[in-house]
């Protein structure tokens, strides 16, 4: 019998994702944390591309690898002294947390597994051109909006992140 | 074709990963992190619903809006992350108590 190609790349994206997923929060080296949620991201891409959301796949890639993790690896150089990146990256809370994520994880588990989703099986369906016109048509104020939010958000960062005159209360 | 729930225990999984990394670290950026983890397991559900409507592309939208909300959170926690860095020389949560006093 052959293997079927999609269920085997579908678990190796899966694993991939899951795996760096756990090693960005519970690596003890910060570093190291910053570059699995690399791996992370991009097998959240390929599972877009598996379930025909070519568009989103490229979106994921030059969004969140070109954009998000690298202001947050940025972030890190800028923050993380590299000599106490391992003490400085302590967890506390672990039984409370342990026993809030079981109970969550048995509600999804049960609405995943006993609602009655439909079965059929669907033909691939390329989404960027439907994509595009459903922005510019239908989602065109959300789009614009967001537009508006992003800009926002820029002048918020620009603002928040530059280096003010020095208060008398800032150690030095 | 593989089973819509399958693709539902990944991000199940991966936002229980998310939550726990989320509640337990006391870093900031891995915090940030954790955050980036939820947002994007909740991505991938919205895709694997959407792949069950042939002619309906509400679900992609979503995750499109939620990537760009998703950016703007990134660039504003970081930058508060930073100016927190500035104040304390840490990024630890729990070392921020300006207000306490």
């Amino acid at each position: 019998m052959a293997v079927d190609l999609t269920l085997v790349s579908f678990f190796a994206l899966a694993a991939l994702t899951l795996v760096s997923g756990a090693v960005v929060a519970f690596s003890r080296n910060i570093i190291h944390a910053t570059v699995a949620l690399l791996g992370c991201f991009l097998g959240i891409a390929g599972l877009y591309v598996q379930l025909s959301a070519d568009f989103l796949a490229a979106v994921q890639v030059l969004v969140y690898v070109g954009g998000t993790l690298t202001l947050i690896l940025f972030a890190v150089m800028l923050t993380a002294r590299i000599e106490d990146v391992r003490t400085s990256n302590t967890s506390t809370g672990l039984p409370v947390g342990v026993a809030l994520v079981a109970a969550l994880l048995l509600v999804l588990g049960k609405v995943a597994t006993t609602t009655a989703w439909p079965e059929t099986p669907r033909a691939p369906m390329p989404s960027t051109a439907k994509l595009g016109h459903a922005l510019l048509g239908d989602y065109l104020l959300p789009f614009e909006l967001g537009s508006i939010l992003l800009l926002a958000a820029m002048i918020g960062a620009v603002v928040l992140a530059r280096r003010a005159v020095k208060r008398n209360w800032e150690k030095a | 074709m593989i089973p819509l729930e399958h693709y539902l225990y990944v991000a199940g999984a991966l936002f229980a990963i998310g939550t726990l990394g989320f509640v337990v670290r006391r870093n900031l950026l891995v915090q940030l992190m954790s955050l980036e983890l939820l947002l994007n397991a909740v991505n991938l559900t919205l895709v694997a619903f959407n792949r069950q409507h042939q002619d309906d592309h509400t679900g992609q939208l979503f995750a499109f809006f939620v990537i760009a909300v998703a950016a703007a959170e990134a660039a504003v926690g970081l930058a508060i992350v930073l100016a927190l860095y500035r104040l304390r020389r840490s990024v630890r949560s729990d070392e921020a108590t300006l207000l306490k006093n």
